[in-house]
């Protein structure tokens, strides 16, 4: 069973619509790459030219911020989650 | 001396919120925004009408509520919120609730809490997704601590790129009028030390736990 990725909102146009989809990889980088192999542009919108995760973004693997662990070598294993979280400005217009 | 609520932007987050807590009249409210009532606003801030087209929002959404509530005071700031102006636009409030829709202001925004220890409703909404946390300095995790640096808004996707639904950012609204009232009241945020996130499209919640971070510029260093 591979690791489910929850798209946010603003990201699912490189996901054909899909709020979720699916993806392998033994680390949150890894499946990042394995991500854009088949939804193209979407790494480029999470990570910066330099491949780190952009200041805006926060990932997380079920439920944990990558952050508190080991970043994009965090690893993951069948059966995980990872929650792809933005930060969103709207609300006042 | 009954408490304060700020809401800062009364569109459309701060109007849905603003309606909730004015009708409760349990407390007095602080309407800050030098915006006006635009004809695309109507369809998402119920608050105003088509006669309230070209008035001052936070001054419109005021009258109305007067209109509805037996007790507590409204006052109105018809002013944007800048470094300059916030001391005195935010004085002696006992919480903020963020209707803002820019980064750069939520950023502020929260930094000004944050000095001051004064409780930060955090909203935003954008497209099908929502988002809520509440901010108790020095206890919760505060908007820095959850993202390294907001950058600004060419580098993020906001309402003007992808457009902005009336139920979600009303429920948003709603929600963080819900979370003022239990810091007004004295209770536990149910938001502190969470962020929720909203999906419009199945209506389903979810959150995630937040941690403050030591090295965070805006909270770190408060005890």
């Amino acid at each position: 069973m591979p690791v489910t990725v929850k798209i946010p909102t603003p990201l699912r146009k490189f996901t054909a619509g899909a709020e979720s989809v699916e993806g392998e990889g033994a680390s949150v980088g890894d499946l990042l790459t394995d991500l854009e192999s088949r939804h193209t542009g979407l790494q480029e919108r999470i990570c910066d030219e330099q491949g780190k995760v952009r200041r805006f973004v926060n990932l997380y693997v079920n439920g944990e911020d990558i952050r508190f662990q080991q970043q994009l070598d965090t690893p993951v294993k069948d059966g995980d989650d990872l929650a792809i979280v933005p930060a969103i400005a709207g609300g006042r217009d | 001396m009954p408490q304060t609520c700020a809401i800062v932007g009364v569109g459309g987050l701060g109007a849905p919120a603003a309606a909730l807590l004015g009708a409760l009249g349990e407390f007095d409210l602080r309407l800050v925004d030098d915006d006006h009532v635009d004809l695309s606003n109507l369809p998402r801030q119920p608050l105003y009408g088509r006669e309230d087209l070209g008035k001052n929002k936070a001054r419109t959404a005021a009258r109305h509520l007067q209109a509805m509530r037996s007790s507590g005071a409204i006052e109105v700031r018809e002013e944007r919120l800048t470094a300059a102006n916030a001391t005195t636009l935010l004085e002696g409030v006992a919480v903020v609730i963020d209707g803002t829709d820019s980064l750069p202001a939520k950023r502020f925004l929260n930094q000004w809490c944050c000095g001051t220890r004064t409780p930060l409703v955090h909203a935003g909404a954008l497209g099908w997704d929502g988002q809520l946390m509440t901010i108790v300095p020095g206890q919760s995790a505060c908007l820095a601590c959850l993202f390294d640096d907001l950058g600004d808004d060419r580098e993020v996707l906001n309402c003007e790129q992808e457009g902005i639904l009336g139920p979600v950012v009303g429920a948003i609204g709603l929600a963080a009028a819900r979370e003022a009232l239990a810091v007004l009241r004295g209770e536990i945020p149910s938001l502190a030390g969470r962020f929720a996130i909203l999906d419009g499209r199945t209506l389903l919640w979810r959150s995630l736990a937040t941690k403050r971070r030591p090295e965070c510029p805006a909270c770190g260093q408060l005890a």
